[in-house]
């Protein structure tokens, strides 16, 4: 059943405000979800004040000062800085962001950042994505063929490329999936906004052979019928794709071959 | 816990096989509904308040009763279809789950069993 109380140990306390930096004139006041693992502790919100002169425009240029000036602690994933690698998603002013590539202009007011909703925590703003990645695994991301391999290339018309657009550009960072009140829900079976689109980028690509396999892995109520178009998926994605409509598309060949 | 892998976890039993019929059904009895709850709610209205009489005259014409039966089949099965979504979607627990779906389903025919009946009865016996 949906829980609508928390469990005791996950419940929220307010926690430590560290010490603003000393002669800043430009601050800036961040609340952080803090967890860790090894202390038997609740979670608890930390509040942190950040130099605003000294700081570049992102969010995720804030949370490396605050980790380099402040707290050495603080524990996030982040790698490219660019948005193309999905490492910095997390729940920032309320969505769910790339941190990387969300300005700081973009909140009114203080700046509060949680990690990805409804999935389990490791630490901090890292969330345990392994579920999430096997989702995608099963969905067979990569090309399925059966005739001969050809002797150079496996040859796509440019009208056929075209149709992968606003799908390849998945950088799965997870955004969709943890924001969908049906991946919160059902989040053990149903394979979620992301792996989906991923499963729909495959299903119309032309070169791929295994169309029919691939639609009978996916006929299942909990796999793909837990969509019901809530189209937070497509409000959130930081890359502004549309997997809702991927999902619409994949119910849409599932039943044009019945006809 | 178990050591069950995460691409064992995620592949389950595999693919049901369903879904697309219930998905589709969905759809068709939504789009029905929109004219049949129009031609329905007119007559059913105007002999709201007029006493059993006025009921009997009005379904015991053909084509009312018709688009009363046709109405009542499409409510109760996009009901059904439409509860069992939710039950799916908020109640984990399978053996609560098991039973609620056996419940829907049963009280959703037995309504529209009784409803088609009783449009039956008030047409033959006119």
């Amino acid at each position: 059943m949906v829980q609508l109380t928390l469990p005791k140990n996950s419940q929220m306390r307010t926690g430590k405000t560290w010490p603003k930096p000393e002669g800043a004139k430009n601050l800036r006041k961040f609340q952080i979800y803090r967890w860790s693992p090894d202390d038997g502790e609740n979670p608890r919100v930390d509040t942190y004040f950040v130099d605003m002169d000294s700081c570049g425009p992102m969010v995720l240029d804030a949370l490396i000062k605050i980790k380099s000036e402040i707290d050495p602690t603080l524990t996030f994933r982040r790698s490219c800085r660019e948005g193309i690698c999905g490492s910095c998603a997390m729940n920032i002013d309320g969505g769910n962001r790339l941190a990387c590539i969300f300005g700081m202009d973009e909140v009114k007011g203080d700046i509060k950042i949680y990690p990805l909703p409804h999935m389990p925590v490791v630490k901090d703003l890292v969330p345990d994505l392994t579920h999430f990645y096997a989702q995608h695994a099963s969905i067979k991301p990569w090309l399925e063929t059966k005739s001969n391999t050809p002797a150079k290339e496996w040859k796509q018309s440019i009208e056929d490329r075209e149709k992968l657009d606003g799908l390849y550009e998945c950088v799965m960072c997870a955004c969709c999936s943890t924001s969908c009140p049906s991946y919160w829900w059902n989040g053990d079976r149903y394979l979620g906004p992301a792996a989906l689109l991923h499963a729909y980028r495959w299903l119309i690509d032309s070169r791929d052979e295994a169309t029919g396999e691939r639609l009978d892995d996916l006929h299942d109520p909990f796999k793909l019928y837990r969509c019901h178009t809530i189209m937070n998926c497509a409000k959130t994605c930081p890359k502004g794709l549309n997997p809702a409509k991927a999902i619409a598309e994949v119910k849409k060949m599932m039943i044009s071959r019945t006809h | 816990m178990g050591f069950k892998t995460d691409y064992s976890r995620v592949h389950g039993s595999g693919a049901a096989g369903e879904g697309a019929h219930h998905w589709w059904s969905q759809r068709v009895t939504s789009i029905a509904l929109v004219p049949l709850t129009l031609l329905f709610i007119v007559p059913f209205g105007r002999a709201l308040g007029s006493g059993h009489e006025a009921f009997v005259a009005t379904y015991s014409n053909l084509w009312h009763a018709l688009v009363a039966v046709l109405f009542i089949i499409a409510v109760f099965a996009h009901l059904q279809q439409g509860l069992q979504t939710v039950l799916e979607d908020y109640v984990s627990s399978k053996a609560v789950r098991t039973v609620a779906l056996l419940a829907n389903t049963l009280l959703c025919w037995a309504f529209g069993i009784a409803g088609v009946l009783s449009v039956a009865s008030v047409l033959f016996s006119a």
